[in-house]
C-alpha cells in the first residue's frame, strides 16, 4: 500500500472553513506546498487560485516580492507561514507586497500551524489583512 | 477474503418484525482472510452473535478494529464471547486521542454503573492499540485508515488482501465538505475508498431526510452513490441503516440506489445481517 492518497481531513476542513470566510486566508500542507487560498485572498493578491494551483509556498510568496516597509526584502525565515511550519508556532508580520495585478499593498499576516495530533502538524493557515 | 455482515443498523438496535429482512443489530462485519486470520470491524450488537460463532470455531486470535467509539459501534463488546475466554488473544485497535488512551476510553463502558465488571477483570488477553497513521500489515492483510468527516474522530478502513480491496466507512458525511466538483484528493475519505473492489458506506437517510439532518455525520443514499462514483469504487454496499426505517422503506432505498448507480458499475446492495458480500474477481 502506498503513500497517503488524499489530503488530511484537517486540511479538507480548513479549506471548507476558508471557503466560507470573508477574511483572506491561505492554506499550505506539511511539506510547505500552498494548497488553497480563498476568494477574499484573491482580491488582495490580485490573482485567482484556479490560475495558481498547488505550488511551493516559498516560491509563491516570493512572487509577490514581500518586503519591509523600508523596502528590504523579507526572507523566508521571517515570513509568518514559514515560521509557523518550521517552528510549529504562531507568527505575525507586517510587510508590503506587489500583487499579480501590479498593485502594491501593505498587509499584516498571521499564520499558525494545524495539529491533527499533538505531534502531527499537517499544515499551516495564514490569515492576512490589508493595512 | 470473505466479508460477512453481522450488524448494519445505525445508531440504535432495532429488533422486531419490521426489520427481519435487513436486521436490527448495530455495526459489525467480519473479514476472514485466506490464511485463516479473522479481522472484525466495529463492536455494535452484531458482534454478539459473531462472538458465539468464533467460539464455536475455536478462534483464539482476533483483531477488532473500531472506527470510533460511539455506542452503536461499541455496545456489543461487553457481550463478545472471546472477551470472556482466557485463551483468546484479542487486539483492539481504535482511533488515537490526545487526551486519553484507547483503553481508558473503552474502560468507561466496563465500569459501574454502566456495567458490573471492570475491564481489569476481563479474562481474555486484551491489548489496546492506536491505529497507525501510515499503512500497516496485520496478519495477511495490508491496512490503511484515515479520519473521515463524522462527528468526533472517526476512521475509515481500507483492507487489501488476497488480491482484493475492501473499504469500510460506516459513518461518513463527505457531502458536508463537498463531493461534486472536487478532485479526489479533496474529498473526505477518498484515500480509503479509491478504486476499492467493494465499498461499505454509510447511507442512513433518504435525500429528504438528509436535508433535515445536515451535519449529523451521516449520508443519504444519493450521496453514498455519488461518493462511490467519485472515488471509483466498483462495488457498493449501503450500510448503517436509519433505525426508523423498516424493511419496506429500506427496499425502496435499495431501488433508488440502483437507479442512481446506473450501468457503469455493479448494482449496489443494501447490507443485511448474514450477507456474505460478493467478492468480484480481482481486476488487478
Amino acid at each position: 500500500m502506498g503513500e497517503r492518497r488524499s489530503k488530511h481531513l484537517v486540511l479538507i476542513l480548513a479549506r471548507e472553513f476558508a471557503s466560507n470566510l470573508a477574511t483572506p486566508t491561505a492554506i499550505a500542507d506539511d511539506e510547505g506546498r500552498l494548497v488553497f487560498f480563498n476568494e477574499a485572498a484573491e482580491e488582495v493578491l490580485g490573482g485567482r487560485f484556479a490560475d495558481t494551483g498547488e505550488v511551493d509556498m516559498d516560491e509563491w510568496t516570493a512572487s509577490f516580492s514581500p518586503r519591509t516597509r523600508n523596502g528590504d526584502p523579507l526572507p523566508p525565515e521571517r515570513r509568518p507561514a514559514r515560521i509557523a511550519l518550521n517552528e510549529r508556532r504562531s507568527s505575525h508580520e507586517q510587510f508590503r507586497i506587489t500583487g499579480r495585478d501590479g498593485v502594491e499593498r501593505d498587509v499584516a499576516v498571521t499564520a499558525f500551524p494545524l495539529f491533527a495530533h499533538e505531534d502531527e502538524c499537517v499544515g499551516v493557515v495564514a490569515i492576512f489583512w490589508r493595512e | 477474503m470473505r466479508v460477512k455482515v453481522w450488524g448494519c443498523r445505525g445508531s440504535l438496535p432495532t429488533p422486531g418484525p419490521e426489520t427481519v429482512r435487513y436486521g436490527g443489530n448495530t455495526s459489525c462485519i467480519e473479514v476472514g482472510l485466506d490464511d485463516g486470520s479473522v479481522l472484525v470491524f466495529d463492536a455494535g450488537t452484531g458482534i454478539v452473535e459473531l462472538g458465539g460463532e468464533l467460539a464455536r470455531r475455536d478462534v483464539q486470535k482476533v483483531h477488532l478494529l473500531l472506527t470510533h467509539l460511539h455506542l452503536d459501534h461499541l455496545e456489543g463488546l461487553r457481550f463478545f464471547a472471546p472477551m470472556w475466554n482466557p485463551e483468546v488473544e484479542l487486539n483492539i485497535w481504535g482511533p488515537p486521542s490526545p487526551v486519553s488512551s484507547l483503553r481508558e476510553r473503552i474502560a468507561l463502558s466496563f465500569s459501574p454503573p454502566l456495567f458490573p465488571i471492570d475491564l481489569h477483570d476481563v479474562p481474555a488477553q486484551v491489548r489496546f492499540l492506536d491505529v497507525p497513521r501510515e499503512p500497516w500489515e496485520l496478519d495477511g492483510a495490508s491496512l490503511y485508515a484515515d479520519l473521515l468527516m463524522h462527528t468526533g474522530p472517526t476512521l475509515g478502513y481500507r483492507i487489501e488482501a488476497d488480491g482484493f480491496v475492501l473499504a469500510y466507512m460506516p459513518d461518513h458525511e463527505p457531502a458536508l465538505l463537498g463531493i461534486t466538483g472536487r478532485t479526489r484528493d479533496w474529498i473526505s475519505g477518498a484515500g480509503v475508498a479509491e478504486e476499492a473492489d467493494v465499498l461499505l458506506h454509510d447511507a442512513q437517510y433518504s435525500v429528504e431526510e438528509y436535508e433535515q439532518r445536515i451535519g449529523w455525520g451521516h449520508s443519504s443514499v444519493d450521496d453514498a452513490v455519488l461518493f462511490a462514483d467519485a472515488v471509483g469504487a466498483r462495488g457498493l454496499v449501503l450500510f448503517h441503516h436509519e433505525p426508523r426505517h423498516d424493511d419496506q422503506t429500506l427496499a425502496r432505498l435499495e431501488e433508488r440506489a440502483c437507479e442512481l448507480r446506473g450501468d457503469r458499475y455493479e448494482q449496489p446492495l443494501l447490507a443485511r445481517e448474514g450477507l456474505v458480500v460478493p467478492v468480484p474477481t480481482p481486476a488487478r
